[in-house]
C-alpha cells in the first residue's frame, strides 16, 4: 500500500522533533552525562505517591466524572485562588486534563479555525505549532530576543496582529529559556490585546518554579484577561509527577464547556489513581514543592555560574529548570556545538534551534541533575571549550 | 545561612567553597569563616566518607548491641557511655528510650572479633547487667546514601 497517499498530509508535513535521532545516538554511546532530560530527578513525595497507593488499594479504579473528580476540581480552584488569585468555578470552568498537553490541544482545537492565525513566542516548548497546524491554524512565530529577555514585548506583539488573529500562546515560565513574564509585563501585553477579540493560551506548567523571589504571576490575574484567557497548568512539574499524566485548564465557562466535548470523546477522563493523588498533592504539598524549589535554586546557580565562568554567556533564567547559554562565541551553530560536545566530550544538551530558529546560537541545558553531575559535565563543556578555541 | 549550608557539606562535604558560595548567593570569605566557625564551636564534629566495604575484600562486620545498665548514684549515664566510648570498636553509642538503655554499634574483621569483644570487654564492664548482639548482614543505604545498585537515570524521554 501506497502509505503515503492514504495518510492525511497535514500530519505527514509535520516535522518529527529534529532532536529525536542526535539523542538516540547518545542512547547508544556509553558514558554520556546528559543535561538533556526536561523532567525533574525528584521522585513524587512520598504522600502523594500513598495517596495513589491507598486509591487503588480501596478500589477506586473506575472512570471519574468527564471534568474530573469534583473534590479535586475544587482544590484546583482553591489552590489557584490561593496561590494566583484567580476565582474559577469547580463545577464549569476547571476541567482535569491528561497532563498539561491534553489541556494546550484541547483548548487550540476549541478555539483554532482552519486559517485562523495563532501568535506562538519562540524559542518555546515544541507543542504549539504542530497542534496548531493540525486544526487547519496558521502558526505566526514571534521571535523573543535575548536583549528583552526573552518576553513577549507590546511592540512585537502589535507588529503581528492582524484581523485573523485567533490566539496568542504565553508559554511563561520558558522552557527553554528560564523567562518569565512579570506583573509590567503582562499589562503592557493586555493592553495591546484589549478591544479585539484575540484569546491567550496561557501554559503556566512552570508556574511554581520561579526563583529570585519573582512569585509567578498568573495571565488571567491582569485586570481584563481573565475573560480572555485560558490558564493550563499541571501536577508533573511542580510536584514531580510526568508519569502520572495529569494536568488542569482554568478559563471562561463557554470555552471550558467546549474543552470539556472534546476531552469527553477524545479521552473520557483522566487517570483515576492521579486524580486521587493529585488531591492530596494541592492540600498538602507546599513544603515538598519548597524543598524541591530550593534545591533547583542552588543547582541553577551553580549552573548558570559555570556557564558565565566558562565564556558562554548565560542570562539569569528566572522560571523553570533549564539554562539557556549563548555559545555564538565559540563560532559554531548550536547544532554543530551540540553535536561536537557529543562524540568528543560525551555530554548531551539540546540545540536551541530544537525550539524555533530564533534558539540559534543558544543551547539548552537541564539542570535536573545533582549537583555533581552538574559539575562534571560542567568540566567536560570547559574541556571541550579549551580544544575548539586553540 | 546555617543551615542551608550544613545541609549541604552534610550531602557532600568535599564541595568546593566555590561552588557552595556560588549555590547559596554569598562569598567564599563568607563560606570560610562560617564553617571555621562552627568547627570551633564543635558543631561540626568531623568529615567522613561513606564507604561500601562489601565491594571490597576487606573483612570488615559490624554489630549492634543492645546494652542494659544500672546507671551510678549521681552521674546517671554518662560515665558508662564515656567508658565504652572509649573503645576504638566502638562506632557509635546512644542512650535509648526503651527496654534497653544503650545502643553500641561494634565494628571488627570478623564475626569472631566482635563477639569477643563483647564477651570479653563490653558484659564485663561492672554495670553492664546484660547485652544482646545483632549482626549486621547487609547495609542498603548508610549515612542518607544508597548502597545498591549504581544509580541509573531512567528519565527516557528527550522529547523536551
Amino acid at each position: 500500500m501506497n502509505y503515503e497517499q492514504i495518510l492525511s498530509p497535514t500530519v505527514q508535513e509535520l516535522k518529527p522533533s529534529g532532536i529525536r535521532k542526535f539523542f538516540d545516538i547518545a542512547s547508544t554511546m556509553q558514558g554520556v552525562i546528559s543535561l538533556g532530560v526536561g523532567e525533574p530527578d525528584f521522585s513524587t513525595p512520598w504522600e502523594i505517591r500513598k495517596a495513589g497507593i491507598l486509591a487503588l488499594e480501596t478500589g477506586k479504579t473506575r472512570y471519574t466524572s468527564n471534568r474530573g473528580l469534583e473534590a479535586l476540581r475544587r482544590e484546583i480552584s482553591r489552590y489557584v485562588e490561593r496561590k494566583y488569585g484567580v476565582s474559577y468555578q469547580p463545577e464549569t470552568e476547571v476541567l482535569v486534563s491528561v497532563g498539561g498537553s491534553e489541556g494546550i490541544d484541547a483548548a487550540i482545537r476549541a478555539l483554532v479555525c482552519p486559517g485562523d492565525e495563532v501568535i506562538i513566542p519562540q524559542p518555546s516548548y515544541v507543542c504549539y505549532e504542530p497542534l496548531v497546524r493540525l486544526t487547519g491554524g496558521v502558526p505566526v512565530i514571534l521571535e523573543t530576543k535575548a536583549e528583552h529577555d526573552f518576553k513577549v514585548t507590546p511592540e512585537e506583539l502589535r507588529k503581528l496582529l492582524t484581523p485573523k488573529t485567533k490566539l496568542l500562546i504565553l508559554p511563561y515560565p520558558c522552557n527553554p529559556t528560564g523567562a518569565i513574564m512579570e506583573r509590567a509585563d503582562l499589562e503592557a501585553v493586555s493592553a495591546v490585546l484589549q478591544g479585539t477579540n484575540v484569546m491567550v493560551l496561557s501554559d503556566e506548567i512552570y508556574s511554581e518554579l520561579t526563583f529570585s523571589g519573582s512569585a509567578h504571576v498568573s495571565a488571567a490575574s491582569i485586570p481584563g484577561m481573565r475573560e480572555r484567557t485560558i490558564v493550563v497548568n499541571g501536577f508533573s512539574k511542580t510536584f514531580s509527577m510526568t508519569g502520572w499524566r495529569l494536568g488542569y485548564a482554568c478559563g471562561p465557562e463557554p470555552i471550558l464547556a467546549q474543552m470539556t466535548k472534546i476531552h469527553q470523546f477524545a479521552i473520557m477522563c483522566a487517570p483515576t489513581t492521579s486524580q486521587h493523588a493529585a488531591i492530596e498533592a494541592l492540600r498538602n504539598g507546599d513544603e515538598a514543592v519548597a524543598a524541591m524549589r530550593e534545591e533547583y535554586d542552588m543547582r541553577r546557580r551553580l549552573i548558570v555560574s559555570g556557564f558565565n565562568e566558562l565564556g558562554l554567556t548565560c542570562r539569569e533564567p528566572k522560571g523553570a529548570f533549564y539554562a539557556f547559554p549563548c555559545i555564538r562565541s565559540t563560532g559554531l551553530s548550536s547544532d554543530e556545538f551540540c553535536e561536537k560536545l557529543l562524540y568528543s566530550e560525551k555530554v548531551a544538551v539540546v540545540p536551541g534551534t530544537a525550539f524555533g530558529q530564533g534558539g540559534e546560537g543558544y543551547i539548552r541545558a537541564s539542570y535536573c541533575y545533582s549537583t555533581e553531575h552538574i559539575s562534571e559535565a560542567l568540566s567536560r563543556i570547559g574541556h571541550f571549550l579549551e580544544t575548539i578555541r586553540k | 545561612m546555617n543551615t542551608k549550608l550544613l545541609k549541604l557539606l552534610n550531602k557532600d562535604s568535599r564541595t568546593s567553597e566555590k561552588d557552595l558560595a556560588t549555590m547559596l548567593g554569598c562569598t567564599e570569605e563568607e563560606i570560610r569563616a562560617e564553617i571555621l566557625e562552627m568547627e570551633r564551636e564543635g558543631v561540626i564534629r568531623g568529615y567522613k566518607a561513606v564507604i561500601d566495604w562489601e565491594r571490597l575484600d576487606e573483612a570488615y562486620v559490624s554489630a549492634i548491641i543492645e546494652l542494659k545498665v544500672t546507671p551510678k548514684a549521681g552521674y546517671g549515664f554518662e560515665e558508662i557511655a564515656a567508658k565504652i566510648m572509649r573503645y576504638p570498636e566502638v562506632e557509635s553509642v546512644y542512650l535509648m528510650s526503651g527496654v534497653y538503655d544503650l545502643n553500641v554499634v561494634v565494628k571488627g574483621r570478623t564475626f569472631h572479633e566482635v563477639a569477643r569483644f563483647v564477651a570479653k570487654e563490653l558484659s564485663t564492664i561492672e554495670s553492664v547487667t546484660s547485652t544482646a548482639t545483632h549482626f549486621v548482614l547487609r547495609r542498603y543505604k548508610e549515612m542518607d546514601v544508597e548502597l545498591l545498585g549504581d544509580g541509573v537515570d531512567e528519565r527516557g524521554s528527550y522529547l523536551l
